[in-house]
């Protein structure tokens, strides 16, 4: 798929390839010093895939635990080192990287710019958040050796004081996960700033802020809402580390510090956190319903305004995880009104996505099915947060698997399927071949059977008093039945993941050659070749309206007389 | 298909997009105000909660010379963008050495403060939470100043070596942007720690 | 891809019939030889009022569920690809104010009714200022067993918790004062209310107001350390007659009875003593359970194992056979030690 008219040595495909060991060398190197915003992209996205397959794994033996009451599939220490290790890894190892995989690639192939405005702090980036994870994961065989997994963290992915303190956590546990995030937390803040940095100031002429892709629109939001929220959780754990390693008091009770302050600090990081996790994934599902429903996206400048509403409300909203831990009838009412407002610019965006599809010509091909799936999931899932944000109920509901089926449901339910969304879509750009539908469909099923067996019954187990991070469970209160289900749905998911895994490395070596443009799409990055060579546009486009390509295709019908 | 050629009627007029070294270091500052208010919140919060040990009021003296310092900085690193600017690179090079000169006062004096706090007060960071939060937020504050003076260092030898030009006053502004704020964030480390906490 | 909807469409519906069986299963038999702690279940005036807004809630969301949801079941059926489609563009709409405005303002509308519905419920709940007639207890937690203090009654209990049942005619609620010895722990019975953070430094509030009388079980719902998942709980609501027995016996000092001298001789010099109060003996410590009625108690080691000689002495042998990670050491006694303990503890009713 070379440039033909402009033969620019070093494309991807300009020279043969040749297994020498040298070749081998050389094009590993490549990998490690570039900083090319499209590859760096790519390893964030393999680094996420990665983890993703590690932390379901530790979610599988999880699962196996839990199985029965009563089970001595590992011991409780273990356990705890993996639901702890899940949650982290999950958060930080693939939700940040995933995040800045799909923003790397893609946002300067939609705004015309031949790489993000700082290639080397890209890299920078990349490389710590890389290490951070080596650093998190060493956890497992530094001190007490593999088998007792060694000093992992378990204290919860939230590491609540006073049990973080080296009084109640004597080994090194929180260390590593206090600085493997501190490691991490730079890369983050490197690349965010890189996002913002990029699409304010590399677009191309034309392109002027209200005819930038939702899905650069919605990254910016995130990556700014990253910016505010990171840095808390850096200050948290220095002070943390400072507590343990220097004898500070931030924590201490004993000496009139605060184990409240804690919850504050962490929940002020953690729940923009989640939208920041998640804000990606509704710029991915805005770029692929629009496509596949053959429609424009309802109401640009609505969803626009409602991504980046979310994103100040929920800067407001954190003491909802903390409903039960003592505050003021008047201090928990202000946090429900707060995390019931955030709800309306999150249901408007579903009903700007309804009104995408609605008067359609809807093609359900893989990408489309994912997002489809998703857009009732999310659904459901900001439900069940209406439910968690009514304070009285959640006092029942807090810390018990109905929460835990809440997140997952948006953690997985929506994130997860948008990221497997954006894959089908994307690839094609990325490879120059496009995944098989075949693998692709019994991918998506399996997936979507697994998923809501596991997680729509999870929610039963917590209305039934069952709490979270509990090793094992007693065996006359009803839950065994459900956690078995549970489990099994768990292994489904798996099994589909590890179909998505074969369908990755197949379709690249035998999947249809896509083209510059297999999906008929309209944004700027469908223009060049497939995968892009390394300037990616060999003359500066001009963008004329939100969707370039939908003008020149309907020169008769161009969407700036729309707008 | 080759890359697709779209030209259009726009080509015309200029097409203008703020400075990404400008945009960049506003988002640094940002996340390092976030990372301040957390640490000032940590402080107020924990104001009068100390169990023993010294208190702020019998410990702390004020640092006005210190102050003057660093705020005077923000004054002379300001004369020295208007310096460079106007491709005056000698007055650039003065102005800008006596920024560093003073942040170096201010980092020397904050040392010396410390040492005082130390040995003749008997407070460490483990001494109780004034002490823990004091110099997390001081230090934090301390160890921004040591950056910008790094930073500072740097362009001052290249300056001095003849390398730096007028066309690179925006990156000098850019660079000064951020010491600005740390001078803004002293001034509010300032009212908390030595005004309203003690 | 009709077929493929409709598999789709029936496979969800039956997996939801599935799921509605289990859920009637569970609440309908819940009071069954099972004691599931459920708050489907409520048996106290908090967990009845909790119950009742998540009925209210449960209406509006599930209301919202299927009204969007069926949209989009209508959109995915309607405005599908067909396979003789001339692939043509369908009508391009931008965006619509009057819509926009239309389902911003209905949400908001709804989350006023929901806010205010909740808030009343809030203040009703946190604030309830308690009747004289109500009792007081202080519960202390632990890494990983429950202490209550009947502060009014010179009384201490570990890790089972009586209360008098509550009635219209004679209210008795209990107000419970949550302190903590170490770190976060929760409280948790959800047949009674909803739970409660123990915060070290810090105090909070909770009340209960039983009324039928039984056994509720709870546990520990904030990850307090390895053997979080065994710090369980009970609750038992008693007539008024049986909570005054109940109140008598743990009033008294610990029973001296000769046979078992030398048990409760070991007990004083291997260091037992150090951690565990039995009253009216020289074993002050507080660290670990006051152990002055431990046989009156169903189980051992907060819900661990059911009271019975033989997981007595196996826990004194050693302590991680129930509870891996538990702070309490195995004290390397030798089998004449054990017996002599086990059976010194066994008279302690």
């Amino acid at each position: 798929m070379a440039d033909s008219t402009y033969p620019i040595p070093g494309s991807v495909e300009a020279t043969p390839r040749r297994w020498s060991q040298a070749a081998v060398l050389e094009w590993l190197n490549s990998w490690v010093i570039t900083v090319d915003h499209k590859k760096l992209g790519i390893l964030y996205m393999v680094y996420a895939i990665f983890f993703l397959l590690v932390a379901g794994g530790e979610a599988i033996a999880i699962r196996i635990q839990l199985i029965q009451p009563h089970m001595h599939f590992i011991s409780p220490q273990v356990f705890n080192r993996l639901f702890t290790m899940h949650g982290t890894t999950m958060v930080f190892l693939v939700g940040m990287t995933y995040i800045f995989g799909f923003a790397n690639y893609l946002i300067p192939l939609m705004i015309g710019a031949r790489d993000m405005a700082f290639p080397r702090l890209n890299a920078f980036s990349f490389w710590m958040t890389f290490f951070g994870g080596i650093l998190l994961y060493y956890s497992f065989i530094g001190g007490g050796g593999l088998f007792g997994a060694g000093n992992a963290p378990d204290t919860m992915w939230w590491a609540y004081a006073p049990l973080t303190e080296r009084a109640f956590s004597p080994g090194n546990a929180p260390d590593y996960w206090a600085l493997s995030l501190i490691i991490t937390g730079f890369g983050t803040i490197g690349a965010s700033v890189n996002v913002i940095a990029t699409a304010f100031c590399m677009r191309c002429r034309g392109m002027t802020l209200m005819r930038l892709p939702i899905f650069v629109w919605v990254n910016v939001t995130a990556s700014g809402l990253a910016l505010i929220t990171i840095t808390p959780l850096t200050a948290a754990q220095i002070m943390l580390l400072i507590d343990r390693y220097l004898g500070g008091h931030f924590f201490d009770t004993q000496a009139g510090g605060s184990a409240v302050i804690w919850a504050h600090f962490f929940w002020i990081f953690g729940h923009p956190e989640v939208y920041v996790l998640v804000l990606p994934a509704f710029a991915i599902a805005s770029e692929v319903i629009p496509v596949f429903s053959r429609k424009a996206i309802f109401g640009y400048p609505a969803v626009v305004a409602a991504s980046v509403g979310i994103a100040f409300v929920s800067l407001g909203v954190w003491a909802h995880h903390m409903f039960t831990i003592g505050m003021t009838s008047v201090g928990n009412s202000f946090f429900v009104l707060s995390t019931m407002l955030v709800g309306i610019p999150t249901s408007i965006k579903i009903f700007n996505w309804l009104a995408t599809m609605w008067g359609g010509k809807i093609r359900f091909a893989t990408p489309m099915l994912f997002a489809t799936a998703f857009v009732i999931q999310f659904l459901l899932a900001g439900l069940t947060g209406i439910m968690l944000s009514v304070a009285p109920w959640d006092w029942q509901l807090h810390n018990s698997y109905f929460v835990i089926a809440h997140f997952h449901y948006v953690l997985v339910g929506a994130i997860v399927f948008c990221i497997f969304a954006g894959i089908y879509y994307w690839y094609p750009k990325v490879t120059g071949r496009v995944m098989s539908e075949k693998l692709g469909k019994l991918h998506f099923w399996l997936f979507v059977i697994g998923f809501h067996v596991t997680f729509d019954i999870m929610h039963i187990p917590g209305l039934l008093g069952m709490p979270r991070s509990i090793y094992t469970y007693e065996a006359n209160r009803g839950w065994g039945t459900l956690n078995m289900i549970v489990s099994i749905g768990g292994l489904i998911q798996g099994i589909a993941v590890l179909i998505f895994a074969v369908n990755l490395i197949w379709s690249y070596f035998k999947g249809k050659p896509a083209g510059n443009d297999p999906w008929d799409a309209w944004t700027l990055e469908w223009s060049t070749p497939s995968p892009p060579p390394a300037y990616n546009f060999a003359t500066d486009p001009v963008a004329t309206s939100r969707r370039p390509l939908w003008d020149i295709k309907h020169p008769d019908d161009p969407d700036w007389k729309y707008e | 298909m080759s890359t697709v050629a779209v030209a259009h009627a726009e080509a015309e007029q200029p097409w203008v997009q703020p400075s990404k070294g400008r945009v960049a270091m506003f988002c640094l500052i940002i996340a390092e105000s976030a990372i301040f208010t957390i640490f000032v919140v940590a402080y107020v919060y924990n104001i009068g909660k100390s169990l023993y040990g010294p208190t702020p009021g019998q410990v702390l003296e004020i640092p006005f010379f210190n102050s003057v310092c660093l705020l005077s900085s923000s004054l002379t690193i300001w004369l020295s963008e208007h310096a460079i600017e106007r491709g005056r690179i000698k007055a650039f090079a003065l102005w800008w050495g006596l920024t560093f000169a003073l942040g170096a006062i201010f980092l020397v004096g904050t040392g010396l403060e410390w040492y005082k706090l130390i040995y003749h007060d008997g407070l460490t960071i483990s001494t109780n939470l004034f002490g823990t939060t004091f110099y997390s937020l001081v230090g934090l504050h301390a160890s921004h100043v040591i950056l910008g003076l790094n930073a500072l260092l740097i362009v001052l030898i290249f300056t001095l070596t003849g390398h730096v030009r007028q066309e690179h006053a925006e990156r000098i502004q850019v660079l000064a942007l951020y010491w600005h704020f740390v001078d803004a964030v002293w001034i509010v480390v300032f009212t908390v720690v030595y005004i309203i906490g003690r | 891809m009709l077929a493929k909807c409709l598999r789709y469409v029936s496979v969800t519906a039956k997996c939801w019939c599935w799921v509605l069986a289990l859920f009637v299963w569970h609440t309908a038999f819940a009071e069954g030889p099972q004691p599931t702690p459920s708050i489907l279940d409520p048996a106290s005036t908090p967990a009845h009022e909790i119950y009742n807004l998540s009925l209210f809630v449960l209406t509006i969301t599930g209301t919202i569920f299927v009204t969007v949801g069926g949209v989009l079941a209508f959109v995915v059926f309607r405005f599908r690809q067909r396979d003789d489609d001339d692939l043509t563009e369908p009508a391009q709409i931008y965006g619509s104010n009057q819509v926009e405005l239309a389902w911003t303002v209905i949400p908001i509308l709804i989350v006023v009714v929901l806010f205010l519905t909740t808030a009343r419920m809030i203040f009703a709940i946190q604030d309830a200022p308690p009747p004289k007639t109500a009792l007081d207890v202080t519960v202390v937690g632990h890494q990983f067993w429950w202490e209550f203090n009947y502060p009014k009654l010179g009384i201490r209990a570990v890790n089972e918790l009586h209360v008098p049942v509550s009635s219209a005619g004679t209210p008795i609620p209990t107000y419970l004062k949550l302190l903590s010895a170490d770190v976060i722990h929760s409280f948790w019975v959800p047949q009674l209310s909803g739970k409660i953070d123990l915060i070290p430094n810090n105090v909070n509030g909770l009340w209960i107001e039983p009324l039928h009388t039984g056994m509720y079980v709870g546990q520990c719902a904030q990850f307090c350390g390895v053997q979080h998942a065994k710090m369980l709980l009970r609750v038992y609501v008693d007539t008024p007659e049986q909570f005054a027995a109940w109140v008598k016996n743990q009033q008294k000092v610990a029973a001296s009875d000769e046979s078992v001298a030398a048990g409760r001789h070991v007990f004083e010099t291997q260091a037992c003593m150090n951690c565990h109060t039995i009253q009216g003996t020289a074993a002050t410590g507080r660290f670990g359970p006051d152990l002055t009625h431990l046989m009156s108690r169903d189980t051992l080691a907060s819900g661990a194992m059911d009271n019975t000689k033989e997981n007595l002495r196996e826990w004194i042998r050693h302590p991680d056979t129930f509870k891996e990670g538990v702070l309490m050491p195995a004290m390397q006694l030798d089998d004449q030690q054990l017996d002599q303990v086990t059976a010194y503890l066994a008279t302690l009713k």
